[in-house]
């Protein structure tokens, strides 16, 4: 099937079974969306940067040099920093613990929020009501003060941010979850199964679970755009990545008092944190436009 | 309450790490905060419900005064980012929805998502360095100074406000836009078309008042997203508003201060919404007169 599958993409032959036995149209007609391949050209940069790093750039990100706060030359694209690091090393090395960061706390969202949307969404009762009110509450208290309040107590390691935004992302998954098994446990099949006398965790994962993947792989995609913008945030406020990591946003957080008269310590990482922010997103669109068209 | 159940010692905090054991332990026991937490939490919700939010740790004054100053100061920033930001982003729905699916409608609904997902410190530095330090058209000061008139202080906030400008744009645009979509898809927008009217009055009297109906709750939901972004801004340009007050007070473990400051936000969300519900009853004759 894998080896037909190329040739069928060009004749546009958008009916065909794919290998993976899911529609073969959605994939023919993201490869046409524009906004998807921009947000994924973008995103594959970046990822790019992320494994190879410092070793093709022609400095070390962390070795200080005797340059303070040089302007961009011929050695030092993208000028130094404030303790005379090589800004353009940075800015290649900084996209590594974001790409990280955020992509680990989403999954651990959406694997969350998946399993509570399922049995929530299935079984409903007092479970939903109470998940309901959780939501409400999380959406009271903005991220970030949230985050703050919690990184005070339990300190800024890599493992407390991925588990933060991950719990905050549960219940808002779940909740998008819980909508589509709702109309999904309506449906035949359910009923079918049902009749079959499969138990609950059976009809959830096996029979709803590959129906819903569609929503969930749209929140995912959305919740990533919003993770790197939570996780950006936080290290700018200095509770997210800590020091002397080359993160775009630590790079911002440690050099926007020198704004006024060192711009190339933050026009890069912040052009970089706005190119990986818009690809995603670019990404959720194109996926969310072609899913629902 | 979890401010007041993290660890770190808070005399130890105030007096520095070159302080002795036993003046720490002397200040901690004047705080109060050597009695165990739910005897404090007891005695500061009790104090809270009758206006009383005790003193700041750090600042030795009154939490509420603190409190009250810095919210005020974000009131003004939030104020000057939603005047800008509500008709702009009103306006680019309603255009983009009346072009639909031309290139203008694209441009604005990309420029919308990209312009939303991008943090607020981001581009603010990039406002910074094109609005202040290369075109020298905004002051890069927040603070007008004490003493300056309206104006001059709302000068002093359009740079602060447009990352939050930039941010809320793509979410009231985008209401704005399915808003105006369904609309003009309705049937009463037909009649109204087939009895002669002319575009514009159409538009006008039967359009964009259905159309801004979802557009004011969605507002209203972006409070609680515009508090934490007020955090990032008022620490990017250093203004005294409840966000930078709320950070401080954390890294400084001002727990007073950050417990009140909490709960005033708290508060502010509640209002906003009920404001937000009561407006849309006023502004949607269908709900109007269903509770009558």
């Amino acid at each position: 099937m894998s080896t037909l599958d190329e040739p069928l993409i060009q004749t546009a032959a958008p009916l065909q079974v794919g290998p993976q036995g899911g529609r073969p149209e959605v994939r023919y007609l993201l490869l046409r969306s524009r906004t998807f391949l921009v947000g994924v050209s973008i995103l594959l940069f970046w990822i790019g940067c992320a494994v190879v790093g410092e070793r093709l750039t022609p400095h070390d990100p962390f070795s200080t040099g005797e340059k303070v706060l040089a302007h961009p030359d011929a050695t030092n694209w993208f000028g130094t920093d404030k303790i005379g690091r090589d800004v353009f090393a940075r800015v290649i090395a900084g996209a590594r613990d974001i790409l990280i960061v955020a992509p680990l706390a989403t999954i651990l969202g959406t694997v969350l929020g998946t399993l509570i949307g399922l049995v929530v969404g299935y079984y409903r009762g007092v479970v939903d009501d109470v998940i309901s009110r959780v939501i409400d509450a999380i959406l009271a208290l903005p991220l970030i003060i949230f985050a703050v309040t919690v990184a005070v107590a339990l300190g800024t390691s890599q493992v407390t941010i991925i588990v933060l935004i991950g719990v905050v992302f549960t219940p808002l998954i779940a909740r998008t979850v819980r909508a589509t098994v709702l109309s999904e446990r309506e449906l035949d099949y359910v009923q079918a199964a049902k009749l079959r006398g499969e138990r609950g965790p059976y009809i959830m994962f096996v029979e709803i679970l590959p129906n819903v993947m569609a929503p969930i792989l749209v929140e995912f995609t959305v919740r990533l755009g919003y993770a790197i913008f939570a996780v950006a945030s936080l290290s700018f406020i200095g509770y997210g990545l800590q020091p002397p990591s080359p993160d775009w946003a630590v790079q911002v957080y440690e050099h926007y008092s020198v704004v006024s008269f060192a711009w190339w310590t933050v026009l890069f990482p912040s052009l970089s944190i706005a190119s990986l922010v818009v690809a995603v997103n670019l990404i959720a669109d194109g996926i969310t436009q072609v899913l629902e068209s | 309450m979890l401010a007041q159940l993290l660890p770190g010692d808070i005399g130890r905090a105030i007096l520095g790490p070159l302080a002795d054991q036993a003046s720490v332990d002397q200040l901690n026991h004047e705080l109060g905060v050597d009695r165990p937490w739910y005897e404090q939490y007891w005695s500061w919700i009790t104090a809270a419900l009758q206006g009383d939010l005790g003193t700041s740790y750090a600042l030795q004054q009154p939490v509420a005064t603190i409190v009250g100053h810095a919210l005020w100061n974000s009131f003004k920033l939030a104020a000057v980012a939603f005047l800008i930001v509500v008709p702009l982003g009103i306006a680019g729905g309603v255009i983009s929805a009346l072009r639909y699916g031309r290139l203008s409608d694209r441009v604005i609904s990309v420029g919308g998502i990209s312009a939303t997902v991008v943090p607020e410190f981001v581009s603010g530095i990039v406002l910074i360095l094109v609005l202040t330090i290369w075109l020298h058209v905004l002051p890069l000061s927040a603070d007008a100074g004490p003493g300056a008139s309206a104006l001059s202080q709302v000068h002093h906030l359009i740079l602060p406000a447009l990352p939050l400008v930039f941010v809320l744009f793509g979410y009231i645009a985008r209401m704005a836009r399915a808003g105006t979509i369904e609309a003009l898809d309705s049937d009463y927008t037909r009649t109204a078309t087939l009895k002669g009217l002319s575009q514009a009055v159409v538009i006008r009297r039967h359009v964009l008042r259905n159309a801004l109906l979802p557009t004011i709750s969605v507002i209203a939901t972006q409070v609680g997203y515009l508090i934490g972004g007020l955090v990032v801004i008022e620490t990017l340009f250093n203004y005294q508003g409840i966000g930078l007050l709320i950070l401080n007070a954390a890294r400084a473990k001002d727990f007073p201060l950050l417990a009140g400051g909490i709960l005033v936000i708290g508060c502010v969300y509640l209002v906003v919404t009920l404001v937000a519900d009561l407006l849309y009853g006023v502004l949607n004759p269908r709900i109007r007169y269903a509770a009558e």
